[in-house]
């Protein structure tokens, strides 16, 4: 059994079928197309299905997407494009802070999140917007440094 | 002749590398890009010895059938093996689109030079591009192994380089197994015993209706469930898993894991020259005054991989196409031929991203799985996701290891004897092709289909480097070495390999002890170890990272602040990178653990991509940091109660601490892998920290509070 409901993603207002407890990571990934929002665990433990939400990191793998019905959804795809990447995604190109790329998207939507909350944040503020998240290949140090980096360039 | 398995398999240029029309260049390997950098490494290597902008060197997807079989992507081998073939073949290329440039131009060879994908005379200025030069006529024929490599050819990182694949990563674009859904996709999911020894007892006689339109697949003990639909699927998953009845054959031993791995039946070799001998072991350990001795060690520890295992396969006109994450298509494709009952020839495996694996995790398992669904459901494609929960539970995880060191000291305080026994089941339960002993065993689903079979007894590895006494060997010039390997029979829990294999927990084990003995013997540990190394590739690493961490001597253990520094080495698998690794903690009153500052040094031989090779090491360390502070695998008899992120922590962005990373470049020499170098020396030095801040030897990991507390009280 499905249901219509109205969700606004990327910009952009869609009328999706989904199940009464549907995740809103499925309905994202499943009904349209938005491939980049990862599934890791299903357990809000690990972070890859990260999106934000009004502009706030939120997890997705859980909550049902009825209940995000006329809220502003932004995924992985909305920050930048292989062609015009983002800020946070360039950030994370140039410190070569990618390696198998799964918990990469839920990264940079928390990267994302938190530099619009606080675009300077101290270390303190940016392990704790990270702590959510695994990377399993260890490129922690990496991202580190890509978030202190954009968090220099604000300054500036 | 070769001694590169990968060129001796496939010694043509055409099984490696074509000049296109468009003048790209088409390179093909073997090895699997698993987030490792190997495209990008192999890219730059192909670049640079032909002369091309490396954005026009275009990476072929490995598939069977089409690239070269070069077992599986594992041991810090690709670039030993693939790279130096690649570079071979474009070398072996290069020289004959001279030879063809030459008489096109009119001009000697000697006079030519490529660049741009063009060969040009640097007399007459004129140019003529390679796709013209092999237009109607490819370059075929035998790789020569002794074509002279380009000097100078390295690009290192040109100006505007960008490494492979990180563009689609960082944007969400890069498509993993788990998002191919072509049309007509079923999704499906196994539901899976309560644990390893459990058979399904009865189904409900109505589970199909109470399914609905979701599809059981059912075949003895194995169920799985699929429908088009994904959340559907995993609701199915949840009913049928709520209906079925399993009885337990028999429960899982609980007992101490370390007790087991002495006292259970076992098979000893004596390892000489890294090569385990399949001799009686006659040699007792040091003995007599000056002797010392300890023990380690080391749990079972996962994979862990960030996304579940997951697999996409179809079977059309008797013909299965498997989209699979793992290491290694060919090896897979056999494994999957005998385990279905049908041809190899009748199985194409392709390689598609997945989360990094980090060693044989769930992938080959889901493949299987998968094609078992697509067989029963013909026609369709079945994307298989297994759940976190089947990840955590049922991947083979690595082994649980005790190392048993003994040293007997001279006067001078050298060692004058050192011997090292590593007790562990098997590393390696891979599936490998082989008419003479069945390998379908090694999977999961046919240890639960009707007619089940069981696992293979594990066989000991002999070779140089073998899983448990990888490493083993210690890299010092003692005058009396004994090495042995102990492979333990009847242990609890499913295993294979596991990044670095025995060679984590021996390095762990080696290099606490060395620094044991550095603190018996009142020695900085770096000058403990300079004294016993002959070696100048591994001295150079130990100073480049003792220089840049800034080590001094001065009197070890217990600093009231807490805060303690450790340093340890390792050449891996004693044949591949050197590695050094020098950390300072700061033990907190609670005795946990924070990671200060780390330096990794390190010598790869010849350095294709530095910035890539920095971000294996690194990424070794973190991993090898988790493993150390955090992580075993837990178990009952009733199960692995190891589940999920909670009951199995790793390490956070909390606790990350900088790392500064030095590489010694060695130009001309022969590529080393370093994807495992940093691992052991990281574990050890972790240790060896924690012991210089609070004068506490951890000998058995992880180092969590509780065992901080542990050794502390007995010593």
């Amino acid at each position: 059994m499905t249901h219509p409901i109205s969700l606004d993603v990327n910009g952009v207002t869609y009328s999706v079928e989904a199940g009464p407890d549907e995740p809103l990571a499925l309905v994202l990934r499943n009904r349209l197309g938005l491939t980049g929002v990862k599934v890791g665990c299903g357990l809000e433990q690990c972070g890859a299905c990260a999106v934000l939400v009004d502009g706030e990191s939120v997890l997705s793998c859980v909550r049902p997407a009825a209940g995000f019905a006329g809220r502003k959804i932004e995924t992985v795809e909305g920050l930048g494009s292989p062609e015009r990447p983002g800020p946070v995604q360039q950030a994370l190109i140039d410190a070569g802070a990618a390696q198998c790329g799964y918990c990469t998207p839920g990264l940079v939507v928390a990267i994302t999140g938190l530099l619009r909350s606080e675009p300077r944040p101290d270390e303190n503020a940016i392990r704790a917007a990270l702590e959510p998240h695994l990377c399993r290949c260890g490129a922690h140090p990496r991202v580190l440094r890509a978030v202190r980096a954009l968090a220099e360039d604000a300054g500036q | 002749m070769t001694d590169n398995p990968s060129l001796a398999a496939h010694p043509n240029v055409e099984d490696w590398i074509a000049v296109r029309a468009d003048g790209g260049v088409e390179v093909r390997t073997g090895k699997v890009e698993i987030g490792q950098g190997i495209d990008t490494a192999v890219a730059l290597i192909v670049a640079g010895e032909l002369g091309v902008p490396f954005d026009q060197v275009v990476m072929m997807p490995v598939s069977t059938g089409l690239s070269p079989d070069e077992g599986y992507t594992a041991g810090s081998s690709s670039l030993e093996h693939s790279g130096q073939a690649l570079g071979l073949a474009a070398a072996t290329l290069r020289r004959e689109l001279l030879g063809r440039a030459s008489q096109r131009l009119g001009v000697d060879t000697g006079d030519l030079e490529t660049r741009d994908a063009m060969v040009r005379s640097r007399q007459t200025n004129r140019t003529v591009a390679f796709a013209e030069l092999v237009q109607g006529a490819p370059v075929t024929g035998p790789v020569d192994p002794r074509a002279q490599r380009r000097r100078g050819a390295r690009p290192g990182d040109p100006e505007g380089f960008e490494p492979l694949h990180v563009r689609r990563r960082v944007t969400g674009t890069l498509k993993f197994v788990h998002d191919l859904c072509p049309a007509g996709t079923l999704h499906a999911r196994i539901v899976r015993p309560p644990h390893y020894h459990a058979v399904l007892e009865s189904l409900p006689d109505d589970m199909q209706t109470v399914l609905g339109d979701v599809r059981l697949v059912r075949d003895g003990s194995f169920l799985a469930v699929a429908h088009d639909d994904e959340h559907m699927t995993i609701r199915g998953a949840e009913r049928l898993c709520a209906a079925a009845r399993w009885r337990a054959v028999r429960d899982l031993d609980e007992g101490p894991i370390g007790q087991r791995l002495l006292e259970n039946r076992r098979e000893s070799f004596p390892v000489r020259g890294g090569v385990a001998r399949d001799e009686p072991v006659d040699m007792p350990p040091p003995s007599g005054a000056g002797t010392i001795r300890a023990s380690y060690e080391r749990p079972y520890q996962m994979h862990g991989s960030l996304a579940p295992s997951a697999a996409l396969a179809v079977l059309n006109d008797d013909r299965f196409t498997v989209w699979t994450h793992s290491q290694g298509p060919y090896p897979l494709r056999g494994a999957l031929a005998e385990a279905l009952g049908c041809d190899p020839a009748s199985i194409t495996v392709m390689h598609a991203p997945g989360s990094g694996c980090y060693g044989h995790n769930g992938a080959d398992d889901a493949a299987l799985e998968a094609a078992l669904i697509a067989r029963a459901i013909p026609g369709r494609p079945v994307l298989l996701k297994w759940s976190r929960e089947d990840e955590h539970a049922w991947e083979p995880y690595g082994s649980a290891m005790r190392m048993e060191l003994c040293a007997r000291l001279g006067r001078d305080g050298m060692v004058e004897a050192w011997s090292h026994e590593t007790c562990s089941d098997t590393h390696l339960m891979r599936a490998w092709p082989d008419p003479e002993r069945p390998q379908a065993g090694k999977f999961l689903a046919p240890r639960y289909r009707a007619n089940p079979l069981s696992a293979p007894a594990p066989a000991a590895s002999l070779g140089a480097g073998g899983g448990i006494h990888r490493n083993a060997t210690p890299p010092y010039a003692f005058p009396h070495v004994q090495i042995v390997k102990h492979l333990v029979h009847g242990l609890p829990l499913r295993v294979s390999a596991l990044r670095t294999l025995g060679a984590f927990a021996n390095v762990f084990a080696a290099e606490s002890f060395m620094d044991e003995l550095a603190h018996e013997t009142a020695s900085d540990p770096v000058a403990y170890r300079h004294r016993h190394l002959d070696d100048s590739r591994s001295i150079d690493v130990l100073d480049a990272a003792a220089g840049r961490f800034g080590w001094s001597a001065r009197p070890p253990a217990g600093n009231p602040d807490g805060i303690g520094r450790g340093i340890a080495l390792a050449r891996y698998r004693n044949a591949k990178s050197f590695c050094a690794v020098a950390v300072e903690v700061r033990v907190d009153d609670d005795a946990s653990i924070r990671l200060q500052r780390a330096v990794i040094a390190a010598d790869a031989g010849e350095i294709v991509h530095a910035d890539g090779l920095a971000a294996q090491l690194e990424g070794g360390f973190v991993q090898a940091a988790s493993w150390t502070l955090l992580e075993a695998v837990t178990w009952d008899r009733d199960g692995i109660t190891s589940r999920d992120w909670q009951s199995y922590p790793i390490l956070r962005f909390d606790n990350i601490p900088e790392i500064d990373t030095v590489l010694l470049d060695r130009p001309g020499e022969p590529y080393l892998g370093a994807g495992e170098a940093a691992c052991g020396p990281a574990g050890a030095a972790i240790a060896n920290a924690v012991f210089d801040a609070t004068g506490v030897r951890a000998r058995r990991l992880p180092l969590t509070p509780q065992s901080l507390r542990q050794a502390a009280s007995t010593g």
